[in-house]
């Protein structure tokens, strides 16, 4: 019964749920408004999408809550215990293009703490599964943004530059990437590792081959072992051939750092899971602890791989004021007790049905 | 099957006749009829003509695998796809351009007319400079000679229409030329078949010296 009642984006977030329960996550609950300020002081955090704002009684400013990541660092202890929360939360925001208050149904979950390999290791898994309940044709794209950085630190050409290399690589449009680097003459050399973070990509041993040569100092070694590590549990994972290498997954580097991942499932037009490590956004928000999360877009599953019904319902009853209401009752319930699904009404009208029970008895004399 | 939404007109065709020498043949494209839909089962390939600037919205959408599309069209609205290849066709520029006798002394608010609002107002907001954006849908160039605004941020290709009409190229803003983009979701589910297409084609561009 629930298989056909419930419809996709529902079912997978009731599996979710109870998928992150079983790895000891909590749920966590909150209120849908939060005070604008912490929007407004983490604006890029979200993307490019406006927040619905609406003052309280008192006259502060609140927003309707366009995201759940930043309500759950702003409420985590300081008392230096880890915690392994997740959530099933509508948000909302203002679409960037056709300026619609939109509203989205997100499952997540977020990690917060002393993260050790095997924490990052775990929401990978997580990751995947997450991805698996929606359809077995999935690809999860990680990235560690340490290399990108470390090899901007290394060409140190300052703000402006960076952030063009950055949507140049997000974009894996190796063409403007050069002649960038051919305008701010960067070096043959640090050109062509920038160039290799757009053309690598694909399965995790031919990456981690192509990068190994040029990860050799600093920052880029140091992501490169930590990269290789986690690919090397992640290989005997049952998820091993869904996971790929690929560095255009490029997070806000302000808030993002190490491993970031996208999934992306074939029929969806894009990413339907995001996340990755933001200890950089824990220190903005004085927080000085590690911390690893994703959310699922469960609003993009909506019409994934359903087919609509070719009827509304199986039996239209027609009645009339003469019909005997008894009679009535009982065709209903005895129709339901068969399992069909029924539906009264007076007139025929528009809708799709397997049958017709004519119960109408006219005018009488 | 791969999908590819290409650009009406004069571009459109002469970006097709590129894939089809990179492999992506699909003859029934050539024959003269108002159909919109062009499939050819044996090299796997669905090709569709849209409104140039819609192209961008199929292929983030993902109804197109991959698209051609020029690079105002990525400037202005953005979409979340990769772009893979400079076609180097196509070319021109976005420009600011106004009458010949017209010099912004930057006193008061700069009326700037334009099909592109936001390239407009993102190049003047890294200026700094204060504009009231006029937003037209066709013959640009008119506005300034009637007095509707200062100057106009448009495609100039040639020069000949703005010459024609008094008018000069003031500043230019980015290079535009045709790009090949492509859905994310789709690169990762057809990587293969949208690397021997963009392989074919870069191929193609150093054989013929950049020229499709």
């Amino acid at each position: 019964m629930s298989e056909t009642v419930l419809k996709k984006e529902e079912r997978v977030a009731i599996a979710l749920r109870s998928l992150y329960k079983k790895y000891g996550y909590l749920p966590y609950k909150m209120s849908k408004f939060e005070a604008y300020d912490l929007y407004a002081q983490n604006k890029d955090f979200l993307v490019g999408e406006g927040v619905i704002t609406f003052t309280d009684t008192d006259g502060k400013l609140l927003a309707l809550k366009p995201d759940v990541t930043l309500s759950i660092i702003k409420n985590a202890g300081d008392n230096g215990e880890k915690q392994k929360v997740y959530y099933n939360e509508n948000v909302y925001r203002i679409s960037g293009d056709s300026k619609q208050f939109k509203e989205l149904m997100q499952v997540g979950l977020e990690c917060i703490g002393d993260l050790s390999v095997y924490d990052i290791y775990e929401t990978l898994t997580l990751a995947c599964a997450s991805l698996a309940e929606i359809s077995p044709k999935f690809v999860l794209d990680i990235s560690h943004l340490g290399i990108l950085s470390g090899v901007l630190e290394e060409i140190a050409l300052g703000e402006v530059f960076d952030n063009k290399a950055q949507k140049f690589v997000a974009e894996k449009n190796a063409h403007e990437l050069l002649s960038l680097c051919e305008t701010y003459k960067v070096s043959k050399e640090q050109t062509e590792k920038l160039l290799v973070l757009i053309t690598a990509y694909g399965t995790v041993e031919s990456v981690l081959k192509t990068l190994a040569p040029l990860c050799k100092t600093g920052k880029t070694a140091k992501a490169y072992e930590e990269l290789s590590s986690l690919c090397s549990l992640l290989k005997t994972s049952e998820y091993a051939e869904n996971i790929r290498l690929d560095f255009s997954v490029v997070n806000a580097l302000n808030y993002y750092n190490g491993i970031v991942f996208k999934g992306f499932i074939d029929g969806i037009y894009k990413s339907v899971l995001s996340g990755g490590r933001y200890d950089r956004l824990m220190a903005r928000m004085q927080k000085e602890t590690g911390a690893i999360g994703f959310a699922v877009y469960l609003d993009l599953l909506e019409g994934f791989e359903e087919t609509r019904g070719a009827y509304d319902f199986d039996t239209l009853i027609l009645y009339d004021e003469n019909t005997d209401i008894r009679a009535l009752v009982q065709t209903v319930e005895t129709l339901i007790a068969n399992g069909e699904t029924v539906r009264t009404e007076k007139t025929q009208g528009k809708w799709r049905y397997k049958k017709l029970v004519n119960l109408q008895a006219g005018d009488k004399v | 099957m791969i999908n590819i939404a290409l650009p009406k007109g004069r571009l459109g065709e002469r970006v097709y006749s590129a894939f089809e020498k990179a492999g992506f043949a699909c003859p029934s494209i050539k024959e003269n009829n108002r159909k919109l839909i062009f499939e050819n089962e044996e090299t796997g390939v669905r090709y569709f003509w849209v409104k140039p600037s819609d192209v961008s919205i199929y292929v983030e959408r993902g109804v197109a695998d991959i698209g051609v599309c020029g690079k105002d069209i990525l400037e202005e609205y953005a979409p979340d796809v990769y772009e893979l290849l400079d076609l180097k066709t196509g070319i021109c520029r976005m420009a600011v351009a106004g009458k010949k006798e017209f010099y912004d002394d930057g006193e008061r608010t700069l009326k700037v007319a334009t099909k592109f609002v936001r390239v407009a107002k993102r190049y003047y907001a890294q200026k700094g400079r204060k504009i009231d954006v006029i937003k037209l849908n066709g013959s640009i160039e008119i506005a300034p000679i009637l007095g509707l605004s200062d100057v106009i941020v448009d495609i100039v290709e040639t020069g000949t229409t703005l010459k024609e009409n008094n008018l000069e190229v003031k500043e230019t803003i980015f290079p535009i030329s045709a790009r090949l983009i492509a859905n994310k979701t789709a690169f990762k589910f057809n990587t293969k078949e949208i690397e021997r297409l963009v392989d074919g084609v870069k191929k193609l561009l150093e054989e013929t010296g950049d020229k499709l």
